[in-house]
């Protein structure tokens, strides 16, 4: 009976600690898909302050950039995680690329040498996210290596995943391809920029955070 | 001159995932474009891509890699059994792995069935 009791109490202290407890929602993509907008976009609406510099430049984000206890409201429920905001993964990187963005060739160098340690990061963290959202360009082709293997990787960990075709706001937008290519996931079109669709985009990160 | 390196999954059997993956950047690191006889694990691909980025310096600019392989929702009946048999007597899937430099690869276009490889052009 005691046993019992202590059974009891345990499990109860274990159930509220583990209801509170924030789950590591990772935003991951490949470059300039616009995971920093929607990372920034997410702290904005919830904290009221952004989270990452963002620019058209390539591998603007080379570190990752965590924020802590984000707490997301939707029909009278709520959920609580630490967003990651991840560097972008590519399977090349080189320098004379960003020259196109007038860097000098030093910080060209510099950015390059960031780029590559960023990605090796993204892929370490995969072991460590408990969600993601994979944060696609939606004026680009979907089918893309780096995609595919984002997906195949987080799908291997059974990690819940949720796609996002970003940039819907641009014309070539176009958010059913993305569905054709991953069928098996829920695919939202949003445009983190302009704040489209977004109320769509935190009704599905409930149900798969569920 | 671009060479085209075919390579047999039985050449790397015997291989653990490090020294199999290390096998493959080195083909291509020499310049080669490899084409597998079988799909990478995306554990395989992650860390293909980790030991890329640690390879990067001026003249190695990282690779270009595209992997085709039958979508197992779209096999039915016979098609279904044979895919699965082969999975289980070879251990490994059916598909087909290009990797190349991408100081010699523009870029691989990709749809479901099909993949494109466009060269950049070579100086005279």
């Amino acid at each position: 009976m005691i046993f019992k009791f202590k059974d009891f109490i345990s499990g109860l202290f274990f159930n509220v600690f583990k209801r509170k407890k924030t789950f590591k929602l990772g935003i991951y993509g490949p470059p300039n898909s616009g995971k920093s907008t929607l990372a920034n976009k997410i702290c904005i609406d919830w904290l009221g302050e952004p989270l990452s510099k963002v620019s058209n430049i390539p591998h603007e984000t080379r570190e990752i950039k965590i924020k802590e206890k984000i707490t997301i409201r939707h029909k009278g429920k709520s959920l609580s995680f630490n967003i990651i905001d991840t560097p972008g993964i590519a399977t090349r990187i080189d320098f004379e690329d960003f020259l196109k963005y007038r860097l000098s060739s030093k910080e060209a160098k510099k950015r390059a040498k960031e780029a590559t340690k960023g990605v090796i990061e993204s892929i370490k963290w995969l072991d460590n996210v408990d969600c993601v959202v994979v944060v696609l360009d939606a004026t680009k082709n979907p089918y893309s290596q780096v995609n595919l293997t984002i997906i195949g990787n987080l799908a291997a960990r059974k990690i819940p995943v949720l796609v996002v075709g970003n940039k819907i706001d641009l014309k070539r937008a176009n958010v059913k391809k993305i569905e054709a290519a991953f069928p098996q996931y829920k695919v939202v079109g949003i445009s983190a920029l302009k704040g489209h669709n977004m109320d769509e985009f935190y009704k599905s990160l409930f149900k798969i955070a569920k | 001159m671009i060479t085209l390196q075919f390579i047999s999954t039985q050449e790397l059997a015997g291989l653990d995932e490090e020294e199999k993956i290390k096998k493959l950047l080195t083909y291509v690191k020499s310049d080669n474009i490899v084409v597998l006889d079988s799909k990478l694990k995306p554990e395989e691909e992650a860390y293909l891509i980790k030991l890329t980025m640690t390879e990067i310096n001026s003249k190695f600019k990282g690779i270009e890699i595209a992997t085709i392989f039958p979508e197992k929702k779209t096999l039915q009946g016979l098609q279904k059994l044979r895919f699965n048999i082969a999975k289980i007597l070879l251990g490994r899937e059916h598909g087909l792995t290009i990797i190349g430099p991408a100081a010699l690869i523009k870029e691989i276009k990709k749809d479901p069935g099909r993949i494109r490889l466009l060269m950049k052009k070579t100086k005279k």
